[in-house]
């Protein structure tokens, strides 16, 4: 059990470090991460159902005025609006949203859809 | 220390509280210990420090978004929580799942079992002292949970079944992948078995450490891992309708210690199991769709069982025809374990509590959804 010891001790002079030295050396950030719900807002039509089917309560959408809101702190990053909105509106960044010290929500204006009967 | 006067004993045993807060428990549970002398005589427990109350989602949420509740009931078993909670919603719709989302399914599950008993055997090792073996195994726990989020999105609470398959699929990238982390981490596991199994510390303070026999197992109704280290052959994956079990080659592991020792054991070896399970499904992935697409409105009541890294997972449902569940209910393996673990606890040393608690592996969490 000594030379096994002693064996480790002299092959651990010669191998290199067994972390990352970090904050010089990162990972990089892998493609599939879901880090962040953003939208387009040029492309969304106020649906309304990636409201309907936030199973965490996260997005307010005012249809009238055209405003989409997200709560960050509320968003489970589960990705169910952004594979059932049919416009191509949201997507998930892959970056880890930086910490925060107030609990805002996030608002987007964008054109309201027209009401029948109108120009 | 008995204290007798006249022929009357005043006082022979003393109370001593174990938990909610003890560096080896992952979660709070609490136990009165009742000491003699160093020698525990009984337990009684007390449970509900993390009760949440997630089974009266049900009136709140529905069928789909009730998935996500499901998931977040375990923190390291998440996966298979909501694998079970859509088996059974397609057990009472008669909904098929195509046979690549069921391999899917298998490869994610199994790489769930390989990350939870790795922290297992690092907070096993922590128990008694051995830190760098728990900084080791938490390590390579580290490129599973990598692997995790490279295929599914992100580490622990993956979120990919939905009702009718699965949400996300395979590419060749991943695939390579996977491959290269199961002959990578073939090698990594023996050492593990080797430095665990085979340590003279480790083998001191673990055998013949709460010995329970195979029947008083069945007539206290333990499961998982527990019962199968007192060589009971009982494992859920062995149902012809979970997951993809059925087409790989698959035996429960038995133990036949009803030690510490051998409950350790039998962890060892699935944790190796399951990185060949995995290798033999990657392998043997079908090409095809990954979801059907329902709208389910389930009626009736069902059942449907799972095994998690801790043992037999059981959800039962009642539907009424809408959207809206009437009823979710779910047992968890650590509930049906705590009766074993009060009677492996008398006749021990109170050195040796942290290790007889660690060995039924407690979810805290899950039991008091």
């Amino acid at each position: 059990m000594v030379f096994g010891m002693l064996g480790q001790i002299i092959k651990n002079f010669f191998t290199g470090y067994a972390t990352r030295l970090y904050p010089f050396e990162q990972r990089k950030l892998y493609e599939n991460l879901r880090g962040e719900l953003k939208i387009h807002i040029d492309k969304c039509t106020f649906c309304m159902v990636c409201e309907k089917r936030c199973p965490a309560d996260a997005i307010e959408v005012d249809r009238k005025e055209g405003i989409w809101t997200l709560n960050p702190s509320r968003c489970i990053l589960c990705n169910v609006c952004v594979e059932d909105c049919k416009y191509d509106a949201l997507y998930m960044d892959n970056h880890w949203r930086a910490p925060y010290t107030e609990n805002k929500s996030i608002s987007f204006k964008g054109t309201p859809p027209k009401k029948k009967g109108e120009e | 220390m008995k204290i007798e006067f006249g022929g009357i004993i005043l006082a022979a045993r003393t109370i001593v509280p174990f938990g909610p807060q003890h560096p080896v428990l992952p979660e709070p549970i609490h136990l009165k210990l009742e000491l003699e002398d160093e020698i525990v005589v009984g337990a009684l427990p007390q449970i509900g420090y993390v009760h949440r109350g997630l089974e009266g989602l049900v009136d709140k949420k529905d069928i789909n978004q009730l998935i996500y509740v499901c998931e977040r009931v375990c923190g390291i078993c998440s996966h298979q929580h909501s694998m079970c909670y859509c088996e059974t919603i397609e057990k009472l719709c008669n909904i098929e799942v195509p046979e690549r989302a069921k391999y899917l399914r298998t490869i994610w599950a199994e790489l769930h079992r390989v990350h939870s008993h790795l922290l297992w055997l690092g907070l096993f090792a922590d128990a008694f002292g051995y830190e760098s073996l728990f900084m080791q195994t938490w390590r390579v726990r580290e490129k599973t949970v990598d692997i995790m989020e490279k295929t599914a999105g992100t580490r622990i609470i993956i979120s990919v079944n939905v009702v009718g398959g699965v949400r996300r699929d395979l590419d060749d990238n991943m695939i390579t992948e996977l491959k290269d982390y199961t002959k990578e981490m073939k090698g990594v596991f023996e050492k593990f078995k080797k430095a665990f199994g085979d340590d003279k510390a480790i083998i001191n303070r673990t055998q013949g450490i709460g010995v329970i026999t195979a029947e008083q197992m069945i007539e206290l109704g333990g499961v998982g891992p527990t019962l199968r280290g007192s060589g009971v052959k009982q494992d859920c994956r062995l149902l012809p309708d979970v997951g993809a079990y059925k087409n790989l080659t698959f035996e429960p592991i038995v133990e036949n210690g009803g030690d510490c020792y051998a409950r350790m054991m039998v962890r060892m070896r699935e944790t190796i199991q399951a990185n060949e399970l995995i290798e033999e499904a990657v392998n043997k992935l079908p090409a095809g769709p990954i979801n059907v697409d329902v709208k389910p409105k389930p009626e009736g009541e069902q059942i449907s069982r799972i095994e998690q890294p801790r043992g037999e997972l059981m959800y039962y449902i009642r539907g009424n025809g809408t959207k809206n569940l009437d009823r979710l209910r779910i047992r968890t393996p650590t509930f049906s374990n705590i009766p074993p673990l009060l009677k492996m606890l008398p006749g021990c040393q109170m050195a040796d509590v942290p290790v007889i608690v660690l060995t039924i592996d407690p979810c805290i969490s899950c039991t008091e959804r």
